[in-house]
C-alpha cells in the first residue's frame, strides 16, 4: 500500500504533527509525502530527511501559498490516483483539507485515529473521548486524520527520500486568502510542549492571567494553555484553548490552575502523563483525573510556588 | 438570499456519555438530547444575517430519526422560517449527510450554507468540507466572524496559530466555531409560533441519494481510566513531588 502524508509546515519548517502522521502511515505501507506551498524548497528538503519516507511530492505554486482547501483538494485527489491512503495530521489545516479530499474521492474519512488495528481498521475517540470506537472502512481508499498525541514522532533525520515535483492544478477562483494574525510566542507550541500550565475562568481577567500563569510557565519552561471559559472571557487568545474543540495535548506535565475539569476540557488533556490541579473546590472534577492535587486559592498558591521554584 | 442551516440532534453536552455494556455504542435511551451546540451558533448566525437584511429566508435541515423534528422546532423557535426533515432510522455518516445536503442545495439554491464545525457525538468535523467538495463551493471553516458584502463572504477562521481571514465567492459553505456568536434562547411566544411554521418531511429515497454507510463500528469501549492521585497539603509538598518527577531540580 502507498500512503500519501500531508506535510504540515509554516513555509520554512516541517511541523512536528507531520512526524506523528508519518508513524501512523508507516503502519499502513510505504510512506510518500506531499509538500504543498509556495517557495517550499527548504521544507521539501527537510521532509526528504524524515526517516522512513520513500518519496516527497512537491507542489510549489502560488495557488498553494495558504493551503486553501479549494486549491489543494483537487491536487491531492489527482495524486491519490496512485496512492491508497491519504494520511493527515489533525491540525486546523489538516481538518480543513482532508474531508474535502475524501468527498472528491467518494470515501468516508476516519477522523482523529488513535491506533492502526490492521486491515482498514482503526480506533478513534467519540463523545469528547468518553468512548473509543473501533471502526473498519469498506472504501477502496482511506482518508485518515491522525491525532498527534497518539503516535510517536518519526525521526526528522536519517531519511533520504526522492524529491519529485508535481504539476500545479491551478486556482479554483472560489476562495482567496485575505490576511492572518499568527500569535508570536517565545513559548513552546502547545501540541509539542513537554510542560503546559493552563488557566481557567478563576483567573478573572487578562491581567491576572498574565501575572499569575505566565511567571509559573516561565519558571517551568512551559507552554501556556487555557480553558474555553478563559478564552471566551478574553483573558487569552483562542489558540490557547485546550479541549474537545480546541487543542489536544499530552505533555509530560499538565498543570491546571482554576479549571473545573468539564468533560470538554478533559477531552483535550487527559492523556497527559502527569496532571497537577490547583483548585479551591476539593470536589472539582479535575481532581478525578489529577495525579497531584492541591486544594486552595490559586492567588496565594501559584505566586508562592513560582517564588519557591 | 436564502441560508440553509443543517442541524443535528445529539446527546446534550452536559450529559456524561455512558458506553453500553455490550460494546455497541453510547447509551442514548432516556437521556437528554439537544441541538448540537455548534449548530445553535449556525442558526443564530443565519438569523442575524436575516435581521441585518443580508438574508431573506433561513431554512433548517436535519437528517435523522423522526425525533429530530424537535431539534428543527428549536431552530424554528429561534427564528428559522421553515424546516426540512429527512428521516432515516439508520445512522447517516457525514458523506451521506453531505450528499443529501447537496441534493437539497440543488433544489433550494441557497447563497450560504452554515453548518457546525463538528457534531459533538461522533466528533467527525467533516460534513461542511465534504459538502463544499460536492457543491464545488468555497469553504470558510471554523468561523469566528462572517461578513457578507455583495457576492462575497469574508470569513475569519480560527486556526492553530491564531486567526486567518479568507474571502469566498457566493454561494459558499461556512462552518461555525464557538466564538462566532452567543445563540439566543427561544422565547415562549416564539416556541408557540414555531409549532405552526412549515416543516416538510422527506426520506433519503426522495432525493435518490445512496447513503449506505462505508464504515462499520466493530466495538465501542470506555477509554482507559485515570486513577485519581494524591492531594498534597501545601506548596512545599507539591514542590517535593515536582522534584521527584524530575520537573524541577
Ligand atoms: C460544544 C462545546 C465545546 C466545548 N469545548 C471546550 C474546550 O475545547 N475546552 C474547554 O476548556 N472547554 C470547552 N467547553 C466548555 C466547558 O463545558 C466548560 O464550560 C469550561 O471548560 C469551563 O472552564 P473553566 O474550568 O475555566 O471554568 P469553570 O467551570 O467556571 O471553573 C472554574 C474553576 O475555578 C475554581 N476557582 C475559582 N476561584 C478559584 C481560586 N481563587 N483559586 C482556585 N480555584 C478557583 C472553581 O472552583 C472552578 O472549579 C465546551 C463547551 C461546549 C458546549
Ligand atoms: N444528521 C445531520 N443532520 C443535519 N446536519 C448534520 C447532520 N450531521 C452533521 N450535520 C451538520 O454537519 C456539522 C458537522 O458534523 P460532523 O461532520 O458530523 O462533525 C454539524 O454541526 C451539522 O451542522
Amino acid at each position: 500500500m502507498n500512503t500519501l502524508v500531508w506535510v504540515e509546515h509554516d513555509g520554512a519548517a516541517v511541523k512536528d504533527a507531520t512526524l506523528s502522521a508519518v508513524t501512523a502511515a508507516a503502519q499502513l505501507g510505504e510512506v510518500h509525502l506531499l509538500v504543498a506551498g509556495h517557495g517550499v524548497g527548504d521544507v521539501a528538503t527537510a521532509a526528504a530527511a524524515i526517516a522512513g519516507v520513500g518519496k516527497v511530492h512537491v507542489a510549489d505554486d502560488a495557488a498553494y501559498a495558504h493551503a486553501l482547501a479549494e486549491n489543494v483538494a483537487p491536487l491531492v485527489a489527482t495524486l491519490m490516483g496512485h496512492h491508497d491512503a491519504f494520511v493527515v495530521p489533525s491540525t486546523s489545516t489538516g481538518k480543513n483539507i482532508a474531508p474535502r479530499v475524501a468527498a472528491l474521492l467518494d470515501v468516508m474519512q476516519i477522523s482523529d485515529i488513535l491506533s492502526v488495528e490492521g486491515d482498514a481498521t482503526f480506533t478513534r475517540p467519540i463523545y469528547a473521548g468518553n468512548a473509543i470506537a473501533t471502526v473498519k472502512s469498506s472504501d477502496a481508499k482511506l482518508v485518515l486524520t491522525v491525532r498527534g498525541t497518539a503516535f510517536a514522532k518519526a525521526a526528522s533525520t536519517g531519511g533520504a527520500a526522492v524529491i519529485e515535483a508535481v504539476a500545479a492544478a491551478g486556482d479554483s477562483g472560489k476562495a482567496s486568502f485575505v490576511s492572518s494574525e499568527i500569535a508570536k510566542s517565545e513559548r513552546p507550541e502547545l501540541t509539542s510542549a513537554k510542560i503546559i500550565v493552563s488557566g481557567g475562568r478563576a483567573l478573572q481577567n487578562a491581567e491576572n492571567f498574565q501575572a499569575i500563569i505566565e511567571p509559573l510557565a516561565d519558571k517551568l519552561g512551559a507552554g501556556v494553555g487555557a480553558s474555553r471559559a478563559a478564552v471566551d472571557a478574553g483573558y487569552v487568545p483562542n489558540d490557547y484553548q485546550v479541549g474537545q474543540t480546541g487543542k489536544i495535548v499530552a505533555p509530560e506535565v499538565y498543570v491546571a490552575v482554576g479549571i473545573s475539569g468539564a468533560i470538554q476540557h478533559l477531552a483535550g488533556m487527559k492523556d497527559s502523563k502527569t496532571i497537577i490541579a490547583i483548585n479551591k473546590d476539593e470536589d472539582a472534577p479535575i481532581f478525578q483525573v489529577a495525579d497531584i492535587g492541591l486544594v486552595g486559592d490559586l492567588f496565594k498558591i501559584v505566586p508562592e510556588l513560582t517564588g519557591k521554584l | 438570499m436564502k441560508i440553509l442551516v443543517p442541524v443535528k440532534r445529539v446527546l446534550d453536552y452536559n450529559v456524561k456519555p455512558r458506553v453500553k455494556a455490550d460494546g455497541t455504542g453510547v447509551d442514548l435511551a432516556n437521556v437528554k438530547m439537544s441541538m448540537n451546540p455548534f449548530d445553535e451558533i449556525a442558526v443564530e448566525e443565519a438569523i442575524r444575517l436575516r435581521e441585518k437584511g443580508v438574508a431573506t429566508e433561513v431554512v433548517a435541515v436535519s437528517i435523522g430519526e423522526a425525533k429530530a423534528q424537535e431539534t428543527l422546532r428549536t431552530a424554528l423557535a429561534m427564528g428559522a422560517d421553515r424546516a426540512i426533515l429527512v428521516t432515516s432510522e439508520d445512522k447517516v455518516e457525514p458523506l451521506g449527510v453531505a450528499k443529501l445536503l447537496k441534493a437539497i442545495a440543488d433544489e433550494e439554491a441557497p447563497g450560504l450554507i452554515i453548518l457546525g464545525k463538528q457534531a459533538i457525538d461522533d466528533d467527525n468535523n467533516q460534513t461542511g468540507q465534504m459538502l463544499a467538495a460536492l457543491t464545488g463551493w468555497g469553504q470558510g471553516t471554523f468561523a469566528s466572524a462572517v461578513e457578507v458584502s455583495g457576492d462575497t463572504v469574508t470569513v475569519t477562521r480560527e486556526i492553530d496559530g491564531g486567526a486567518e481571514t479568507v474571502a469566498l465567492s457566493l454561494p459558499a459553505i461556512v462552518t461555525t466555531d464557538l466564538r462566532l456568536n452567543e445563540p439566543r434562547y427561544a422565547s415562549l411566544p416564539n416556541i408557540m409560533k414555531a409549532k405552526s411554521k412549515p416543516l416538510a418531511t422527506k426520506t433519503a429515497a426522495d432525493y435518490g441519494v445512496d447513503i449506505a454507510p462505508r464504515l462499520s463500528t466493530l466495538k465501542v469501549e470506555e477509554p482507559a481510566k485515570r486513577q485519581a492521585g494524591v492531594k498534597v497539603a501545601d506548596v512545599d509538598e507539591l514542590i517535593g513531588k515536582l522534584k521527584a518527577l524530575g520537573v524541577v531540580a
